[in-house]
Parts: structure tokens; sequence; C-alpha cells
């Protein structure tokens, strides 16, 4: 069977991490297995896990009371959801909820920011990872709002 | 590029009658227009026609059916006076056609690499007779990845060819909608998201795009950082034109005329003005 740190290293989000640091991610780490329709987590729950989607597709979703749920974003393989473990109060913004068989690592929040606490290098090394991410997703969501294919 | 309009293509429309028309979405309608004399001439993929509705006005529209098919197709969306009028058309009617005119998807020398197609709304239009024409000579071309962006699930233009494509193996097709609701159980995102998630070589990628703009423009920096060449990249541009023929200066975008210089335009050749606003 893959150790953990295996399969840490072969997904992009950690292309490029030392032995050592995935080492440590892997301590926190543990597999997931969702089906359609299930939720890996809901809008207000602790934030206590961010993930790495190795498989299937995961929407993003925002309910409003008495509608049919807004889909946000979809994300699939090699992609992360869950930025809301690196920023107090650590609570969800949006439900995640599988649309196919989705496989995913879970990253333990808690002990991974204990991690990153005690090894700034390590902390530094998942911000530049972050960090990125999270810019592109605000330069998408502004496009998505522009509207573009609307009328001129 | 493609062959310079005939002469008397070039400032006299030619009649040419309705043979059918199709409504695609509320707004948006694609007409086959047959010449009432003679044949139609031949056209290169991504290259426009002046069509003129009679007594209202005359537009840009570019060519969106196969360059093989016995008339014009083009597709229309009613977003003003004229190109409402041209989209209100019946079949039957009679329609002034002037072209076609400017440059064309570099098909020819992009044989042998992946093919990136990029469209947005109704960008879709002016490549499809470029995905035909790949479609058709398909072992001459590496991967051919479709990325098709649009407003929600109900605004999607050619849906049927879609599913028809879709279900070619060896086509990848990706489609993502900008709003929908759980209902939708394709992507939700920017179309330029979906460059990450498709497979092609980047340093061997033809990549064709059209759509708004703003769309692009993602789009392009999403290229260029997965490694696609700006010399790779080729956009179909849109200005305001007029006479067609680089005359008029309606259509300029720095040293160049989108009517006779474009509309098709290799990126590196116009990275400098692509993003000035007052260009």
């Amino acid at each position: 069977m893959e150790g953990l740190d295996h399969i840490l290293a072969q997904h992009p989000f950690f292309a490029g991490f030392c032995a050592e640091h995935s080492r440590l991610v892997a301590g926190c780490a543990r597999n997931h297995r969702y089906d359609a329709g299930e939720y890996l987590f809901r809008e207000g729950g602790p934030a206590d896990e961010f993930f790495l989607i190795r498989h299937g597709q995961v929407a993003l979703e925002i309910v409003a009371p008495g509608r049919t749920p807004i889909v946000i974003a979809t994300l699939g393989e090699g992609e992360i959801t869950g930025a809301s473990w690196l920023i107090p109060p650590y609570r969800w913004m949006t439900d995640a909820r599988a649309r196919t068989l989705t496989r995913a690592i879970g990253i333990d929040a808690a002990c991974l920011r204990e991690k990153c606490e005690a090894d700034h290098d390590l902390g530094y090394e998942m911000m530049k990872r972050f960090l990125p991410i999270l810019v592109q997703r605000l330069h998408a969501t502004r496009l998505q709002l522009l509207d573009v294919y609307g009328k001129p | 590029m493609a062959a310079a309009a005939s002469h008397a293509g070039l400032w006299i429309p030619q009649l040419y009658q309705v043979a059918r028309v199709r409504r695609e979405l509320p707004d948006t309608t694609t007409l086959e227009l047959a010449p009432v004399e003679g044949t139609r001439p031949s056209f290169a993929p991504g290259q426009f026609n002046m069509l003129y509705a009679f007594g209202v006005g005359e537009a840009a529209i570019s060519i969106s059916g196969a360059a093989d098919a016995p008339h014009f197709i083009h597709t229309v969306r009613d977003v003003g006076a004229v190109s409402g009028a041209i989209a209100a058309l019946k079949a039957g009617a009679t329609i002034g056609v002037r072209g076609p005119f400017g440059s064309s998807w570099p098909l020819q020398p992009a044989q042998g690499a992946d093919m990136l197609f990029v469209a947005g709304g109704l960008g879709l239009a002016p490549l499809r007779p470029a995905i035909y024409q790949v479609l058709a000579n398909r072992p001459r071309y590496g991967r051919v990845v479709l990325l098709f962006g649009t407003r929600n699930p109900r605004d999607m233009l050619y849906r049927r060819e879609l599913e028809r494509w879709r279900q070619r193996l060896d086509v990848d097709i990706e489609v993502t909608v900008d709003q929908a609701n759980a209902d939708w159980r394709g992507n939700v995102g920017v179309v330029p998201a979906l460059i990450r998630r498709v497979a092609f070589d980047p340093h061997d990628t033809v990549a064709m795009i059209c759509g708004p703009e703003v769309m692009m423009r993602f789009t392009v920096n999403a290229l260029l950082e997965a490694g696609v060449s700006a010399q790779q990249i080729h956009l179909s541009m849109e200005r305001n034109m007029k006479c067609a023929v680089g005359l008029c200066g309606h259509c300029q975008f720095g040293p160049s005329f989108i009517c006779k210089d474009g509309p098709v335009m290799r990126y590196d050749r116009i990275a400098d003005i692509f993003a000035v606003r007052e260009i």
C-alpha cells in the first residue's frame, strides 16, 4: 500500500517539497473517500482540515434559504479545497460537496498549524503554495463577477 | 493569410438569400446565406463578412460554418440595431454580403502540434470553422482540446454540436459556466482555470482564443504560465469595423487595422498593446 508521504509527494500542491517537510505533513494526513452527494465540509463548521483532491469533482456551494444551492466553483484532481484552516476563526465559508466519487487526502489543520509554528521553513513553504492558489482564485472570481458574456 | 476578397465583393454588397434560420438562443441566431447568383467565394476559418441589413446598416460578423459548406453560415447575436435586424431575418429574406475579409487561424502551420481552442460565449462561433477543419483532418494534429466558457447552462451556444463532439474519443472538451445552481453537473468557474486541468504539451501547442477581451487577457496569462509561448497563441480581436479594407480607420488597433491585419492576430505581435486601454 502506498504511504501517505508518497501520495502527498505526487500531488501537484506538494511538487518540490523536501522529504523532511513531506514527512511532517504526512504525519497530519489521512485518506478520505466521499460518495457523490456527500459533503467534505459544511458552511459554518470548524475548518479543522484541508483537502487535496486526488480523484473526482467537488463543488463549492452556498445555500440561500428556499433556493437550490448556488455553485461557486468546481474543483478536481490535483487541486485543493479549504483555505479557512489558515485564518481565524477557522470556520468554513461554503459547503464542499462531492459531485462524483471523490478521493482526497485530508490534512489535520491543528496538527499542521502546530508544525508550521514550530518550523517556520515549513510554514513558509506552505504559504508559498497556498498564496498563489488563493490569488488565482481571487482573480478568477473577479472575472466571474464581470459577467463578460452578458450583453455589452 | 487568406486571399483578399474579390474586387466586386470588396465594395459592393452582393445579394444573398437567407436559406435557413436556426434559433440558437433567445438573442442569437444562425443564418445560412446562399448567393442569389453564382457561388459564394471561398474563405478561410477565422475570416468575417460584412452583412448588410438593408435600410438599417452593416456589421462585421465572423463566418461560423465549415469552409466546405455550400453557403455562408453566420451566427449573430442581437446586441444593437444592425445585429438585431440581421438576427431577425426570416428564411427567404435578402441580405447584402461583402467579403470575406481579414486574416485566418493558422491551421496549416499548426499541423503536427497539439491544438488548444479556448472559446468564451459567442466566441465559439469564429472558432467553429477551425474546429471543423481540424476534426476533418484529425490525423494531422496532436491532441485536440476545446475549452468553452459560457455564462450559464441556458446560454450555451451550439449545445447539440458540443454533445456530438464530446462523443468522439479523439477530442477533449471541457465546458464551464460562470453561474450555476446545483442542478448543473458540469464545471463551474472561469475558462482560464480549465487550462491547468487538461493535458497538452505546452512546448508544442498552438492555442486559438476567441471571446470577450477580458476573458482573452486572463486566458493568455494562464497559457503563458502553463508554458505556451507567445508566438503560439492566436487571438481573434474585435473592434468597430466599417470599411473592412483598412481605409477608414474605425478599427485601428495601434499600428494595425483589425479588419485587414486581423481579426486573427498572433499574441507576441500585439502583446505590448493588448492591455493598453487607450488603444
